[in-house]
C-alpha cells in the first residue's frame, strides 16, 4: 500500500509581504554588484521601498486572514498587526542606517539585504503556524542578525558581540529545535492547532512539559527574558546601534508573536502551568532588567537591560492572558517599537570626539548645543518611563489593566514598582542632558535627513498612540481575537 | 467649553512660545506673564458663575475618549476645585513675574515648563474621570522636575529626582488601586467605567478590599500633601527649587494631596476613611508638633519656610479627617491660606536671596530701617501665616480646631500648641531678621522693594486681608459641597454596615 502524497495547494497570497521583503533584499544584492557608481546610492531607498511595500500588502491583506502550505503560514490579523510593528521597525531602522553606515564607512549592499532577510525571517515567524516554519523563520531573522552584530569588523566590541549572540544563540536554538522534537514525539505533530488537540486531555504528559520548557527555553531567549537574557547587554553595547535598534525592537516583537502564539494556540490546555511559570519569569525579568540598568554609565548597555525590563512587562501582559492581556501585549510592542527604535535612532545621530556617543557622559549639556535632539530623546525616555500622555504610558495601562483583570494583583504592584524605579535610570539621562554643563568636548549632532525623517515618525508615533490609542488598541484587540477562542 | 480653555490655554500658549526664535528672552517673559495672565481672566468667570448653593458639579463637560474602556474626557469643578482653580490661576502670573531676574538662562525653555505645568496643575483639579485624572496627575510631575532639577540651587539634581522619585512611588500604587476599583465596580455593576461621579454613586462594599484600596490612594496624596512622616522630600523640593517654583509647589502641588483626600479618599471608600482617619488625624497632629519644631530651629530661612508647610498642611489634613463642616470648611480654607500665605513667605525670601545671595537668618539683622516697605509686608504675611485674628490664617486654623475639639479634644489640644509654636518660629526669625540693629555691613545698601516687587505682593495681601476680613467670598462657595460630601461618606458608611 502507498501512503497517498497530498501536495498543497501552494497559495503564495499569504507570503506576499514576506516576498516582497525578499525580493527587495535580492535586488538590493544584485545592485550591490553592479559597477556603477549610481546603483550604489540606489540600495538604501531600494530596500527602504521593499519594506514600505510589504507594509502596505499587509494593510491592504488586513480583514482577510489566509493560510497557505498545509496551515504552516498563517497570515491572520494576528500576524499582520506584528508584521505592520516588524515593518514599521525595519523602515525606521533603513532610514536611521543610511547615513550612520556612511559615517562609519561600514555601507555596504549586505547590510541592507541582511537588515531585509532578518525582517523576512521576523514577518515569517510571526505568521508561522507550524513548529518547522517557527523553526526556520528564526533561523533565518537570527543567523542575519549575528552578522549583522559583527559588521564593524574594526571594532572588537563588535566582533565580541556578534560571536557571543551567535554562540548563545545557536545553544537556544538546539533547545527550540529539542523541545519541537520532543513535541512530535508526544503528539505526533508539529501543526499548532494539531498539537492542541493531541495534548487535550493529557497535558500532564512528561514528554509534552519537558518539549513544553524546552521551547519556552528556546523563545525566552529571543524575548530576552530572565533568565536566558545574558546575551543581551553585551549585544547591544557592542552592536552597530542601528542593528541594535532592530535587535530591540523587530526581533523582540517577532518573538513575542511566536511566544503568543505557541502559548495560546498550541499549549491552550496546559495554561495554567505555563502561567504560573511565566508568572515568576515576568517578576524575575522585570526586576533583574530594571536593578541592573541602574547601575549602567553606558547608553545602549542601559537600554538593553531596559528592554529586558519591557519584556518583563510585557509577560505580565501575557500572564493576565486572555484577549485583553494578548490585545495589550500587542499594543505594548506597537508603542514599545516606535519608542526604542527613536531612542536608538538618537544615539545614531550623536558623536563624540570622532567616536559614537555612548556613555550618559557624553550627552551632558546636550539640551544647550542641540535643543531639538534632546526633547526628542527626552520624550523617548519619558515614553520608556511611562509618563502620560506618551505611548508608553498607555501600553503599561493596557498591560496592567489586563494583570489586575485577571486577578493578578501582586504581579502588577511588583511591575508598577519597578516602572517606578525604573524612571531613575531614564531621568538619569535627562539630568546629564538638561541640568549638567556640556564637557569640554560636546557631542556633535550630524545632520541627517533620513535620520530626523525616522525621529519625526518616531515621536509622531509616540504621541498619537499616547493620545489617541483607541483605535490601535481595538485594532490589536482584534488582532488577538482569532487566536484567543 | 470654559474649563477646557482655562485648562489648555497655558499649554496652548506654550506650544506657541515654543516656536519663537529662542533670542530675545524679554519676549517670553512677557509672553509667559500674558497666557497666564488671560488664563486668570478666563477663570474669572468660574468664579462669577458658579452657584455655591449647588453641591453638584459645575460647568461639566463630557466626551467619549476611549469608549470601550470606559474613558471619558469628564470635566468639571465644585466648590473644592473651584477655589482651587483660582488659586493656580492667580499664583502663576505671580510666580513668573517673581523670577523675572532670578531666572538667568533659558527663559524659552523656563516659560514653556512652567505653562505646561500650569495645565497639568489645572487638570488635576478639574478632572472628572479616574483615567484623565491620572493623566495629569503624572504628567504634572515631569516640568515640576525640570524646574527644579534644571533652574534650582547648588543641589538641585538631588531635590529634583528624590522628589519625582517619592511621588511616583506613591502614584503607581494608586494606579493599581484605580484598575482594581475599575474592575470592582465593573464585576458589581455590570459598567466599566473610569467616571468618578458614576464610581462615587456606587457603594463599595466595606472590608479588606476597600481599605487596601484607600492605602494606596492615600499613599499617593499623603506624599504629595506631605504627611508626616513622608515628607522628607519637601524639605529639599522646596529649598533647591528657583522662588517661582518653590511658590508654585508650596503654592499649589502640596493641595494636589489634600484635594485627592477630599475628591477620591473620602467619597469613594468612606468606610476606610472612617476606619483609618484616627490614624490620619494622629499623624497629621504629629505633622503639626513636629513641623512646627523643625522650623524653629531652621538657620535657613527658605527652609524654615518649608517645614512651616509641613506644620500648616497637617491643620489642613486634621481639618479634612475631622469631618465636621467646620473642619472641611476650615481645611478647605487653610489650604487656599497656605497657597497664598506661604507662596508668599517664598516670594519674600527670595526677593532678600536675590539681593544678598544668602538666606540665612545670621546673616540679617536691622532690616526695619533699610528696607521698611519690605519689612512692612513680610510682616503682614508672617501674621497671616501664624494665625493673626483679621487675617485668613486665623479663620482657617480657627474653623479647623472647631472640627477637631468636636471629634478629640485631646488631638486638638496637642495640635493647638502648633499654633504656638508657629508663633514661636516665624516672629523669633522676623525679629533676628528685622529688628535690632544693622549687623552686616552689606545690608546697609540693601534697596527696597521695585515696583514689580510691589505689584506682584500688593494682590497677594489683598486677598490675604480679603479673606481675613471677609471669608464667606469663598467659603460661601464651598459650603454647600462639602455638606453633601460628608452627607455622603456619612450615608455611605451606613449603608454598608
Amino acid at each position: 500500500m502507498t501512503a497517498d502524497l497530498v501536495f498543497p495547494v501552494v497559495l503564495l497570497g499569504p507570503l506576499l509581504p514576506t516576498l516582497i521583503v525578499l525580493a527587495a533584499g535580492a535586488l538590493v544584492l544584485l545592485l550591490d554588484l553592479l559597477p556603477l557608481h549610481q546603483a550604489r546610492e540606489l540600495i538604501g531607498p531600494v530596500a527602504l521601498a521593499g519594506v514600505v511595500g510589504a507594509l502596505l500588502a499587509t494593510l491592504a491583506r488586513w480583514g482577510t486572514p489566509g493560510r497557505a502550505f498545509s496551515d504552516m503560514v498563517v497570515l491572520d490579523n494576528f500576524a499582520l498587526f506584528v508584521n505592520v510593528v516588524i515593518c514599521y521597525a525595519a523602515a525606521l531602522i533603513l532610514l536611521l542606517s543610511m547615513d550612520y553606515l556612511r559615517r562609519s564607512g561600514a555601507e555596504s549592499g549586505e547590510y541592507y539585504a541582511l537588515v531585509l532577510f532578518a525582517t523576512a525571517g521576523m514577518m515569517l515567524l510571526a505568521a508561522a503556524g507550524d513548529l518547522v516554519v517557527l523553526f526556520l523563520a528564526l533561523e533565518l531573522m537570527s543567523l542575519s542578525l549575528y552578522v549583522l552584530a559583527g559588521l564593524f569588523t574594526q571594532a572588537l566590541a563588535s566582533s565580541e558581540a556578534s560571536m557571543k549572540y551567535f554562540i548563545l544563540g545557536a545553544f537556544a536554538s538546539s533547545f527550540l529545535l529539542y523541545g519541537i522534537a520532543l513535541m512530535y514525539g508526544a503528539t505526533g505533530t508539529t501543526n499548532l492547532d494539531r498539537i492542541a488537540a493531541a495534548a487535550a486531555g493529557r497535558s500532564h504528559d512528561p514528554l509534552f512539559m519537558i518539549g513544553m520548557g524546552l521551547l519556552l527555553v528556546g523563545l525566552g531567549f529571543k524575548t530576552s527574558s530572565v533568565p536566558f537574557h545574558m546575551w543581551v547587554p553585551d549585544v547591544y553595547q557592542g552592536a552597530p546601534t542601528s542593528v541594535t535598534a532592530l535587535i530591540a525592537t523587530g526581533s523582540k516583537a517577532a518573538a513575542f508573536a511566536a511566544l503568543i502564539r505557541v502559548l495560546t494556540v498550541a499549549f491552550r490546555g496546559a495554561q495554567p502551568d505555563w502561567t504560573a511559570l511565566l508568572w515568576i519569569v515576568a517578576a524575575l525579568t522585570m526586576t533583574v532588567g530594571n536593578v541592573a540598568a541602574i547601575a549602567q554609565s553606558n547608553l545602549k548597555r542601559m537600554l538593553a537591560y531596559s528592554s529586558i525590563a519591557h519584556a518583563g512587562y510585557m509577560l505580565v501582559g501575557l500572564v493576565a492572558g486572555g484577549m485583553s492581556g494578548a490585545g495589550a501585549v500587542l499594543f505594548y510592542l506597537l508603542t514599545y517599537t516606535f519608542t526604542t527604535a527613536g531612542a536608538f535612532g538618537v544615539i545614531t545621530l550623536c558623536e563624540r570626539a570622532r567616536d559614537e556617543a555612548v556613555e550618559v557622559g557624553d550627552y551632558a549639556g546636550l539640551a544647550e548645543r542641540h535643543p531639538v535632539l534632546a526633547a526628542a530623546l527626552g520624550l523617548f525616555l519619558l515614553s520608556l518611563i511611562g509618563v502620560p500622555p506618551l505611548a508608553g504610558f498607555v501600553g503599561k495601562f493596557y498591560v496592567f489593566a489586563a494583570a489586575v483583570r485577571a486577578g493578578y494583583l501582586w504581579l502588577t504592584v511588583a511591575a508598577v514598582l519597578n516602572s517606578a524605579l525604573a524612571a531613575y535610570y531614564y531621568l538619569r539621562v535627562v539630568v546629564y542632558m538638561y541640568m549638567r554643563a556640556p564637557e569640554s568636548t560636546p557631542v556633535a549632532y550630524t545632520p541627517s535627513l533620513a535620520g530626523a525623517l525616522a525621529l519625526v515618525v518616531a515621536l509622531v508615533g509616540i504621541v498619537a498612540l499616547g493620545v489617541v490609542p483607541a483605535p490601535f488598541v481595538d485594532l490589536a484587540q482584534a488582532a488577538v481575537a482569532p487566536l484567543v477562542r | 467649553m470654559l474649563l477646557t480653555a482655562v485648562t489648555f490655554l497655558p499649554a496652548l500658549g506654550g506650544l506657541v512660545l515654543l516656536l519663537a526664535p529662542r533670542r530675545v528672552a524679554a519676549a517670553f517673559k512677557v509672553g509667559g506673564l500674558v497666557v497666564t495672565l488671560a488664563t486668570l481672566l478666563l477663570s474669572v468667570p468660574l468664579y462669577v458663575g458658579f452657584d455655591g448653593d449647588v453641591a453638584d458639579f459645575q460647568f461639566e463637560e463630557a466626551r467619549a475618549w476611549m469608549p470601550d474602556f470606559g474613558i471619558s474626557y469628564h470635566l468639571g469643578i465644585d466648590g473644592i476645585s473651584l477655589l482651587l482653580v483660582l488659586l493656580t490661576t492667580f499664583l502663576m502670573p505671580v510666580a513668573l513675574a517673581s523670577a523675572w531676574h532670578a531666572i538667568e538662562d533659558r527663559w524659552k525653555e523656563f516659560v514653556v515648563t512652567m505653562l505646561i505645568l500650569e495645565t497639568g496643575m489645572l487638570g488635576v483639579f478639574v478632572s472628572l474621570d479616574l483615567f484623565l485624572f491620572y493623566v495629569f496627575w503624572e504628567a504634572m510631575l515631569i516640568p515640576m522636575y525640570f524646574i527644579i532639577g534644571v533652574w534650582g540651587g547648588a543641589d538641585r539634581i538631588y531635590a529634583a529626582v528624590k522628589f519625582v522619585l517619592y511621588t511616583m512611588v506613591g502614584s503607581v500604587l494608586m494606579l493599581v488601586a484605580i484598575l482594581a476599583l475599575y474592575y470592582q465596580h465593573g464585576a458589581a455593576t455590570g459598567t466599566y467605567t473610569f467616571d468618578l461621579p458614576a464610581l462615587t454613586r456606587w457603594v463599595i462594599p466595606p472590608g479588606l478590599a476597600q481599605n487596601v484600596m484607600f492605602l494606596a490612594f492615600a499613599l499617593a496624596f499623603a506624599i504629595k500633601v506631605p504627611l508626616f512622616p513622608f515628607h522628607t522630600w519637601l524639605p529639599d523640593a522646596h529649598v533647591e527649587a528657583p522662588t517661582a517654583g518653590s511658590v508654585i509647589l508650596a503654592g499649589v502641588l502640596l493641595k494636589m494631596g489634600t484635594y485627592g483626600f477630599l475628591r477620591f479618599c473620602l467619597p469613594l471608600f468612606p468606610d476606610a476613611s472612617l476606619w483609618f482617619g484616627p490614624l490620619v488625624f494622629a499623624l497629621a497632629v504629629i505633622g503639626i508638633v513636629y513641623g512646627a519644631w523643625v522650623s524653629t530651629v531652621q538657620p535657613d530661612m527658605k527652609k524654615l519656610v518649608a517645614y512651616s508647610s509641613v506644620s500648616h498642611l497637617g491643620f489642613v489634613m486634621l481639618g479634612i479627617f475631622t469631618l465636621t463642616p467646620q473642619g472641611l470648611v476650615g481645611g478647605v480654607i487653610q489650604m487656599v491660606n497656605h497657597g497664598l500665605s506661604t507662596g508668599a513667605l517664598f516670594l519674600l525670601v527670595g526677593m532678600i536671596y536675590e539681593r544678598r545671595h544668602t538666606r540665612l537668618i545670621a546673616d540679617f539683622g536691622g532690616l526695619w530701617s533699610v528696607v521698611p516697605a519690605f519689612s512692612a509686608l513680610f510682616m503682614v504675611v508672617v501674621l497671616s501665616s501664624l494665625g493673626l485674628p483679621g487675617l485668613n490664617g486665623f479663620v482657617g486654623e480657627f474653623l479647623v480646631l472647631v472640627g477637631a475639639f468636636q471629634t478629640s479634644p485631646w488631638l486638638a489640644a496637642v495640635a493647638t500648641s502648633g499654633i504656638v509654636f508657629a508663633a514661636v518660629y516665624l516672629l523669633w526669625m522676623y525679629q533676628r531678621v528685622i529688628f535690632g540693629e544693622v549687623t552686616h555691613q552689606a545690608n546697609r545698601s540693601l534697596p527696597d522693594l521695585s515696583p514689580r516687587e510691589w505689584a506682584l505682593l500688593v494682590p497677594v495681601v489683598v486677598l490675604i486681608v480679603w479673606i481675613g476680613v471677609y471669608p464667606t467670598a469663598f467659603t460661601g462657595k464651598t459650603e454647600a459641597t462639602l455638606e453633601a460630601l460628608i452627607a455622603q461618606v456619612r450615608a455611605k458608611a451606613s449603608v454598608a454596615q
